[in-house]
């Protein structure tokens, strides 16, 4: 994407962050910026089930409980709650700490002990996210998953999305079918719809985002290094809310770098769903 | 056991996406001559195959996914030519269905749906109120009986009491009890004595739940079987692919699906042997 890779930019980067050219090498990323913008998602989250999708917030759940939110429960993406942290793309070498079924997953989310972080493939300014298809629903021009458990996930616990190619064509106007509830939508259902309603961050690769905006619509929180303001207006296809100056995203710390790069992404599958 | 079902009944397939599907009871569904079938599932190859033999009326859903290969291209192909009706669910909502049909009550309430187009392409869902003080309004997930359901476990007895050997169940038992019949599929019939010393909290399906039982070794191909067998990625490739191209779709099926089931699995083991050959 634009601006990340110029030398400049990663010059920059990698100044900014003092130690981390002697310590860990290589400039910083925007993989890497991404896995900690999405890590930053469950601050402050305490004892609650990180449910991430994707390499990207997987990475940026197992980088949050390995520093600043140790409480977090981590399932090894089939049927346990797993303790430690190990790298993306390997089964976890630590024990079980709790079986996890399916019908378990549902029971958390319906209890709300639980904060998800989904990909959808349109959102738009209040949140409403599309899993399911795209075009006319009898007959979509490009049938996706299916609405998944995004309804249900998104009225009874927090929510966050990762988005990796930030495109108009995400940022929609209006999504095609309304999988995850946004705000505009849950006020308009009802206060049962909006009572446990907490969209809390979108996290892409040009910037973080967040729905402090007028009416809870969404805003832009930071762009990451070597974006600017006008990037992320120009790729989203609604208009977007700031609040004055948009700061830079933080930067990774040396500590959250060597743990990236040499405990949870040593083969780089970060790479694989963010150039850069 | 595929002969006891008919057109246009409703019938819940177990299992989840590519996971412990009974895929050899789905494999003969495609060489019956069944056909109008509302078929309920956590989807996967199950329902990409039923889809793209034309045997699918209405699909009751909340995904349909390989897993590993995210988007099912039978499924995808069936949707976009409008080949298919659907009563699209939040997965939540999906147990609740069956849930309601398995305690014989007409609905039960649920937060999943609320807000969402769930409820703008499924005009049928209703809402309820709370009778308490809260009186919340709620939808009322409507009770989804089935006439049947297929299911697939690692073992079972000859009375249809079943274990599960992997680490999750799925929703098996509740297809079961949500259906007027339902059949197991398992890896080995053993005798009821060797049932228990796997774990008597695996024994999760029941006599009084099942109507027939079958053993189908490898049943489940190509999807997992833990720990029997995992999933056979490479033949889900093979299977994703040609999905997506008629021609080599017309290959694939004359080369494993226009036999019995004994030639789909001597067909499979010979693949298996042409490649580490």
């Amino acid at each position: 994407m634009t601006g990340v890779q110029d030398a400049a930019g990663v010059q920059e980067t990698a100044g900014v962050q003092e130690t981390a050219g002697e310590r860990v090498g290589a400039p910083v990323t925007t993989a890497e910026v991404c896995i900690v913008a999405c890590a930053e998602a469950w601050r402050g989250d305490g004892e609650i089930a990180a449910s991430p999708m994707g390499q990207i917030p997987t990475a940026g759940a197992r980088l949050a409980r390995a520093t600043f939110e140790p409480d977090l429960l981590l399932s090894d993406g089939e049927a346990r709650f797993v303790t430690g942290t190990w790298a993306l793309g390997q089964p976890p070498p630590g024990p079980a700490e709790g079986w996890i079924p399916f019908r378990a997953i549902f029971d958390l989310a319906w209890h709300g002990s639980r904060h998800v972080m989904m990909s959808p493939a349109q959102i738009d300014r209040y949140g409403n996210a599309n899993i399911s298809a795209i075009g006319d629903y009898a007959r979509p021009t490009r049938q996706l998953l299916g609405v998944r458990g995004a309804p249900g996930n998104t009225v009874n616990h927090p929510t966050s999305y990762w988005v990796p190619r930030h495109l108009p064509r995400v940022f929609v106007p209006r999504v095609d079918m309304v999988s995850g509830v946004g705000y505009d939508r849950a006020s308009a259902a009802g206060p049962e719809a909006g009572e446990f309603l907490d969209l809390r961050r979108v996290v892409t690769n040009l910037a973080v985002l967040d729905f402090g905006g007028p009416d809870r619509s969404m805003r832009l929180v930071s762009v990451h290094p070597g974006i600017t303001v006008d990037d992320v207006v120009a790729a989203t296809g609604f208009e977007l809310a700031t609040d004055g100056d948009v700061p830079q995203t933080r930067l990774p710390t040396t500590a959250e770098l060597t743990l990236i790069r040499d405990v949870i992404d040593p083969a780089g599958l970060r790479n694989g769903e963010v150039r850069g | 056991m595929v002969a006891r079902l008919q057109s246009g009944m409703t019938i819940g397939i177990g299992g989840w996406g590519s996971r412990r599907k009974p895929m050899s009871l789905v494999r003969a569904i495609l060489r019956s001559d069944l056909r109008d079938l509302t078929v309920v599932s956590y989807g996967g190859p199950d329902v990409g195959l039923l889809c793209a033999a034309g045997k699918i009326r209405r699909l009751v859903f909340g995904f349909v996914s390989l897993d590993s290969i995210p988007l099912e291209p039978h499924f995808q192909a069936a949707r976009q030519a409008a080949a298919i009706e659907v009563t699209e669910y939040d997965e939540g909502m999906l147990q609740w269905a069956l849930y309601a049909a398995a305690c014989r009550l007409p609905f039960l309430p649920s937060r999943a749906g609320l807000g969402s187009d769930v409820l703008a392409v499924n005009p049928q869902l209703r809402t309820v109120r709370s009778p308490y003080d809260d009186a919340a309004e709620l939808v009322a997930v409507p009770a989804l009986p089935l006439d049947a359901a297929l299911v697939h476990l690692n073992r079972a007895d000859a009375a249809g009491n079943a274990q599960f050997l992997g680490d999750d169940l799925y929703f098996d038992d509740l297809f079961c009890t949500a259906a007027e019949q339902a059949y197991v599929s398992c890896e080995r019939i053993v005798p009821t004595a060797e049932l228990e010393a796997a774990g008597l909290t695996r024994l999760r399906v029941h006599r009084w739940m099942v109507a027939g039982v079958v053993e189908a070794p490898n049943g489940a191909h190509f999807t997992s079987c833990a720990p029997d067998y995992g999933r056979d990625e490479a033949f889900q490739r093979r299977y994703a692919t040609a999905a997506k191209d008629p021609e080599q779709w017309a290959r694939f099926a004359a080369t494993y699906l226009s036999g019995d089931e004994a030639a789909y699995q001597s067909a499979v083991a010979a693949l298996r042997a042409e490649a580490s050959a």
